[in-house]
């Protein structure tokens, strides 16, 4: 999960804005992508992630700022003439070539003989698993075997840059998760910079190295999986990926390290400064809680957590897990929390009055 | 009656009720298709093996109407006797030259009109915002508003002596007297025949680029190649099917066009089918007719039949 820093930039936006006449569609993207990264732009339909993409692909013009792939701007310069290669959405794998055709599409130019370039094509083929797949008609492979193929295409070329426009939306679930699999496997292999665009926050944090949130032509935060994860910068953020509860709270003081407040239902919680990210304003101040932070101490069980009163409200069984929606500390506020369905743990009854453990360093502060 | 027993009938007899009831429902275009396509042409290729008589058609099989020397008969004292020989259509050097001439004239009329119409069926796709892409459509059928003879009139009025180009170009003192070689020729039946079959040629091609995935362009672009490249080795080829479509859909009735040649093909630009006319009508000859008839729809099917073999891999309907 840990990216070392220090790698040299690959891509790197400056104030980049792209208007559709009236419609802002990107508004003022900033910020550097490593070499070697797996990266992804994870954010809801039309918040200007593809059209980010697209500006560093070259199909997409930019109306003001500067994108720089390897340190070269790159106005001006045709998606043919750049360093990046791109798995379409739909894959875009001709109909009317062959599978070895597709992949050695890009080789006309390319200076080696027939043969060299056969075996480069078998090469590409068998590190996507489609070894021996050459000859087939394009329009006979599946929707897994098609991706592939893209990929070969694509990885063939060497780019520095490879960009991924939901690759795996259009595969069902048990494709899909063993395609990320693979393409974490691959981007190691190969070590070059892949960025994705996806709305899947789960795919996000499976595969990327770094993650840039995106809402409404902005980057709302762009941190490393686990931070976004565990310190989402906005409720916005926290509410996207993943599920959070969210508990009104009033601010009591500010220290330099610490802030004090009172949750609704908690009670009085001190917090440490890096759990309240920047203050947005505008809202009123809420506490956000991750589901599997929160657990319920059955009878002989001890915590060292802090505990609440609370009466469950709703009982959701998924075999694996339980999700309990819980009233807690005699007020109206409902959390959400998971308990691992494990030997001492029956699953409760709607009403029953559980006691529910919390801790105080999972909480981040939202205002 | 019962349901239930009705039911089971029918599930049991499921695959012939849907077939009688799939004939019933074809039987109305398909009794017009025999009766007014089928029957007429066998006809004309059975007239063509049979021998020709003053107003009447000897039923008596001959292969005289296609290779050799065929002769006419005429009722003498009650006695049929042969009156005149005639050639047939491959012996007669005539013929031959009509044959090529229309071949080469409708070749040259398929060319210019898919060239043409290529690139505006690409504007269309390609550059027109999708709202207004019916508008144009709608515009490339306006020609068709008139009736196709009152079309080729008009060229005859552009083309002619006294004609609008002619006059034009007099107006603006570019030449001192009419340009007699822009009508009544050649040149003149294929600028009228491409004009007129403009739009079949445009409406397919039409359809075929509009099928092509914007990605696929996208996709060439981004594997390095130039617009230019990408056009020829990703749009041009997942083309082909429209291009082949209004190839033939040009070229397959323009070898047998009668009015075009007739109005502004002048004495040089006679076609094939000038010459069937002739067969029939002046020389009251309907054997020679028929077969020069048969003749030119071999040709057409052979040229069409070899035109699609040299075409066949954009023909692979998806695997």
């Amino acid at each position: 999960m840990t990216f070392s820093a220090d790698r040299p930039t690959m891509i790197e936006f400056r104030d980049v804005h792209k208007y559709y006449g009236d419609y802002h569609a990107l508004r003022g993207i900033s910020g550097e992508i490593k070499a070697g990264e797996f990266f992804s732009l994870l954010g809801p339909s039309g918040c200007g992630k593809t059209t980010l993409l697209r500006t560093i692909a070259g199909f997409e013009g930019i109306s003001s700022g500067v994108v720089l792939i390897d340190g070269k701007d790159t106005a001006g310069i045709p998606p043919n003439k750049r360093p990046t290669n791109m798995v379409f959405q739909s894959y875009a794998i001709f109909p009317h070539l062959t599978v070895a055709e597709n992949v050695g599409f890009g080789l006309r130019r390319d200076p080696r003989s027939k043969a060299e370039k056969a075996k480069a094509v078998d090469e590409a083929l068998e590190m996507v698993g489609l070894k021996g797949y050459g000859a087939r008609a394009a329009n006979a492979l599946s929707g897994g075997q098609r991706q592939r193929v893209a990929l070969a295409r694509a990885l063939i070329l060497k780019p520095k840059v490879l960009l991924l426009d939901e690759p795996l939306s259009a595969l069902d679930k048990k494709m899909r998760e063993l395609m990320q699999v693979e393409l974490i496997k691959l981007q190691r292999q190969v070590g070059i910079t892949f960025i994705l665009v996806t709305h899947d926050q789960e795919e996000a944090l499976v595969m990327s190295d770094r993650i840039a949130v995106m809402f409404e032509g902005e980057i709302a935060q762009l941190a490393d999986p686990e931070t976004l994860y565990r310190r989402p910068n906005s409720r916005k953020v926290a509410d996207f990926i993943g599920t959070m509860n969210f508990i009104p709270c009033e601010v009591l003081s500010q220290g330099v390290d610490t802030i004090e407040v009172e949750a609704k239902g908690l009670g009085r919680v001190t917090l440490s400064a890096d759990q309240a990210p920047p203050p947005k304003g505008g809202e009123a101040p809420v506490v956000g809680l991750r589901p599997e932070t929160l657990t319920l101490v059955y009878p002989g069980q001890s915590t060292q957590d802090r505990t609440v009163d609370g009466v469950v409200d709703e009982v959701i069984y998924f075999g694996d897990m339980t999700y309990y929606d819980v009233y807690i500390g005699g007020t109206d506020v409902e959390v959400r929390l998971s308990m691992r369905n494990v030997p001492g743990r029956p699953i409760l009854d709607v009403g029953s009055k559980v006691q529910l453990a919390w801790n105080p360093s999972a909480l981040v502060l939202f205002r | 009656m019962s349901g239930n027993q009705s039911s089971g009938a029918r599930s049991g007899s499921l695959g012939r009720s849907e077939a009688k009831s799939g004939l019933m429902l074809i039987s109305p275009t398909a009794i017009f298709a025999l009766l007014l396509l089928a029957a007429p042409l066998a006809t004309i290729i059975a007239y063509s093996f049979m021998a020709d008589g003053y107003l009447t058609i000897i039923p008596q099989f001959q292969m005289c109407n296609y290779i050799g020397t065929c002769a006419s008969y005429e009722m003498k004292d009650g006695v049929l006797t042969a009156a005149k020989e005639y050639k047939g259509v491959f012996s007669d050097p005539l013929a031959q030259t009509l044959l090529v001439r229309s071949l080469g004239v409708s070749l040259m009329v398929t060319l210019v009109t898919v060239v043409l119409a290529f690139p505006v069926a690409y504007f269309v796709s390609f550059h027109v915002a999708p709202e207004r892409k019916s508008l144009w459509l709608f515009l490339i059928t306006i020609p068709f508003w008139t009736s196709y003879l009152v079309r080729v009139f008009l060229w005859k009025v552009i083309l002619g002596y006294n004609g609008v180009i002619n006059s034009a170009l007099m107006g603006l003192g570019i030449i001192n007297e009419p340009i007699t070689a822009l009508n009544y020729n050649v040149g003149a039946i294929i600028t009228t025949l491409a004009h007129a079959y403009a739009p079949f040629a445009i409406l397919p091609i039409f359809v075929a680029l509009e099928k092509i995935d914007r990605s696929f362009l996208e996709a060439g672009q981004d594997l390095g190649e130039s617009a230019f490249n990408t056009f020829r080795r990703v749009t041009l080829p997942l083309a082909m099917p429209g291009v082949i479509s209004a190839t033939l859909i040009v070229f397959i009735p323009t070898v047998g066009d009668y009015v075009t040649p007739n109005l502004v093909g002048g004495p040089e630009g006679k076609l094939v089918a000038n010459l069937i006319q002739l067969q029939y009508m002046k020389l009251d000859n309907y054997p020679l007719g028929s077969a020069t008839a048969v003749s030119a729809m071999l040709l057409v099917a052979v040229v069409s039949l070899i035109f699609l073999f040299l075409n066949r891999r954009y023909l692979r309907g998806p695997k």
